[in-house]
């Protein structure tokens, strides 16, 4: 299993790899935003905690259509679904491995990110927290996604319409996290609800997971 | 007996396209498959090997016994040679890659990429795997293409080792390899008009 | 995996069962089809006239209230046929018949149709009533969250070649999707109060509406229970034939 995380973290590192991708999609949509609904201070403040959760989002959406097409490619996913590993295992791991180089470093950059859009003082910490909580369950739900269309030839759009509306509840739980920590409100319901959806999706989605890769391999 | 198969029908895209094909294949022996393209060779290997479910019939002795080897070798371009093998051997539960490295006599290429090594050292790299996994039974489907004579003596000599050693080979292959083997032409077990059901679609007709 | 020495006669399935064999359930569709047809055709007409022209205007609300015998039922229908693709998709990951995995297939756009109308309806009586085409209030946006997981359940079913395959993929997106929708119910219920009035059916005799709406209205929802079976089962058959004619073709190419 250690090796399978460390092969993927390797991968992505390489040139080609995408790491970064994602972060550097994160800045543009953050940078795009006052274009788009003007450079009001308070405007910004008010909409900063939704708008960096969606584009945290996206941006998580962005190379999940790598995520299980490249191993299919060159058989990979063939002998890893007859090695000793488990392809529930297996596809957890690919989704830890997802959310280290994807979910991480937007978990990180967010604070600065928040800068540019003029968050509140009291809305960093929650913007971390929601962050952190959230985006192991869109990196898992992202995998559930994955390999539902891995056979599916030119699979990404359906895979954003697939995989969209199963982030509802998350995006719902972790805005609304970020919003009260900016508004400087109780934030333990919506902080609790989160953690709580993270930790079942990492629980049960990976058993649908694997049960669709299955009949994708057969 | 390592493997056995009794009466197995196996269909490819809901389609049967063998049917009650029984075999078995002992400790430290080899089987070829033979029959024309499309007859099921790959079907048959790919259902042996447990990724798709037989249609009926039962398949003894193949569960985690199997390493599987097939026309794309699982190599990672941006991996160099040694990474490729020893992320395998660690999946399977193993250490040493060096006998695999001498036996496919990859040792110069240990530091190259894999992207940038040409088709025949990439297939020899991939049947290298087949030593890290430590598997007995090895299911290949045409592993000498792109091989060159010599690399085809290396691979020959590993299967041989192999068989010396008390594990078995099942593979489907066109050329006559320089190996003790059976030979079983699938030709026969063709599903036909009349031997066909169990297709996905028959209970529509 | 079963042995199958020298083949006995299949075991023929009796009773609620048998109809998973496609021939046997086609026959039988053909036969309750135009019964269903008149009887939903009936009741929708009995249900919209009698609720349109002969109940009273509501003391608040004026004659628009009357859109409720398109809203309620559709909304109704909207969720039970997602609820019906659950119970086919488990139906078919459980006994593989294929009648099952094709009627979830063929549920999808009525259902899909249904949640459509119920939303439009929404907006033309919300207009007057909130002064607004569309609030983001929880009712109205569980629908359009159900819209998109239709939308995607009938993407993957046509994105699929392989129908066997196509039927098990969507299968276990039904069975997901189906968790994250009540999930989605959840969270938008915290994430917004809203505007809706209450339900408007329910066991709690205070909250339901008054009697004069209320018996044209379970008239009016017979019809589109009627009408969405019968659409359903007119899609299922189109789509067994449609199995059949490739099975036929597939089998002309190999003799």
């Amino acid at each position: 299993m250690k090796a399978l995380l460390l092969r993927d973290l390797m991968l992505a590192f390489r040139a080609g790899g995408g790491f970064g991708l994602g972060l550097a999609f994160f800045l543009i949509v953050t940078v795009l935003v006052p274009f788009s609904v003007g450079p009001q201070s308070d405007l910004l403040a008010r909409i900063a905690p939704g708008v960096l959760w969606l584009g945290a989002l996206l941006a998580c959406l962005l190379s999940l259509d790598r995520l299980l097409a490249l191993d299919l490619e060159d058989g990979s996913l063939d002998l890893l679904a007859t090695s000793p590993l488990p392809l529930e295992a297996a596809l957890s791991i690919k989704a830890l491995a997802h959310w280290l180089t994807t979910g991480l470093p937007l978990v990180l950059a967010a604070p600065l990110f928040g800068v540019l859009l003029n968050l509140p003082g009291p809305g960093y910490i929650w913007l971390v927290i929601s962050l952190a909580l959230g985006t192991p369950a869109l990196s898992v739900i992202g995998t559930f996604g994955a390999a539902l269309t891995v056979g599916i030839k030119r699979g990404g759009l359906l895979l954003s319409l697939l995989v969209l509306p199963l982030y509802v509840p998350t995006l719902i739980f972790g805005a609304e996290t970020a919003r009260r920590g900016a508004a400087g409100m109780d934030t333990s319901t919506p902080a609790l609800m989160l953690a709580g959806i993270t930790l079942a999706v990492i629980a049960v989605m990976p058993f649908a997971s694997a049960a669709a890769l299955r009949v994708n391999l057969r | 007996m390592v493997l056995t198969v009794h009466d197995l029908s196996v269909a490819r895209g809901g389609v049967p396209v063998l049917t009650g094909l029984s075999f078995d294949v002992e400790a430290g022996c080899a089987l070829i498959l033979r029959g024309p393209n499309g007859a099921g060779k790959t079907t048959l290997l790919r259902t042996l090997a447990g990724l798709q479910p037989p249609l009926s019939g039962e398949i003894a002795g193949a569960e985690d016994q199997v390493a599987y080897a097939a026309h794309s070798d699982g190599l990672k371009s941006m991996l160099t040679v040694r990474e490729n093998l020893t992320f395998w051997a660690a999946v399977f539960g193993q250490r040493d890659i060096t006998p695999a490295m001498t036996a496919f006599n990859l040792e110069d290429l240990e530091e190259r990429l894999a992207g940038t090594l040409s088709a025949g050292q990439k297939r020899r790299l991939g049947l290298a795997r087949l030593l890290v996994t430590g598997r007995p039974v090895w299911i290949l489907d045409e592993p000498t293409v792109s091989l060159d004579q010599d690399a085809v003596r290396l691979f020959e000599t590993a299967v041989t080792a192999h068989l010396a050693g008390g594990g078995s080979v099942i593979m489907a292959t066109h050329i006559a390899p320089g190996i003790d083997a059976q030979v079983l032409d699938i030709s026969p077990w063709r599903a036909t008009a009349a031997t066909r059901a169990g297709a996905s679609d028959e209970a529509f007709l | 995996m079963s042995v199958s020495g020298d083949k006995p006669a299949p075991v023929r399935p009796q009773g609620f069962w048998s109809y998973a064999n496609p021939v046997k359930f086609l026959g039988f569709s053909e036969r309750i089809l135009p019964a269903l047809w008149w009887l939903s055709g009936i009741c929708l007409a009995v249900g919209l006239i009698w609720g349109f022209f002969f109940t009273p205007d509501d003391f608040r609300q004026g004659s628009t209230v009357k859109i409720i015998y398109l809203h309620v039922p559709s909304a109704l229908m909207a969720i039970n046929a997602w609820f019906m693709m659950l119970v086919a998709s488990l139906v078919w990951l459980i006994r593989r018949h294929h009648v099952s995995a094709l009627a979830a297939r063929a549920a999808a756009p009525v259902g899909v149709v249904m949640t459509v109308i119920a939303l439009v309806t929404g907006a033309i009586w919300g207009q007057p009533m909130w002064g607004t085409w569309w609030a983001w209030d929880p009712r109205l946006t569980s629908f359009l969250i159900l819209f998109l997981f239709y939308l995607g359940y009938i993407a993957l079913w046509e994105a699929v070649d392989d129908p066997d395959t196509a039927a098990d993929l969507t299968s276990v997106l039904c069975l997901v999707g189906s968790v994250f929708a009540v999930l989605s119910r959840y969270a938008v219920n915290f994430w917004n109060q809203g505007l809706h009035q209450g339900a408007s059916l329910s066991l709690d005799k205070e909250e339901n509406v008054a009697d004069v709406f209320y018996q044209p209205l379970l008239v009016a929802i017979a019809g589109f229970v009627l009408l969405f079976l019968a659409l359903v089962f007119y899609r299922t058959g189109t789509e067994i034939r449609l199995r059949r004619t490739r099975a036929l073709l597939a089998r002309q190419r190999r003799a």
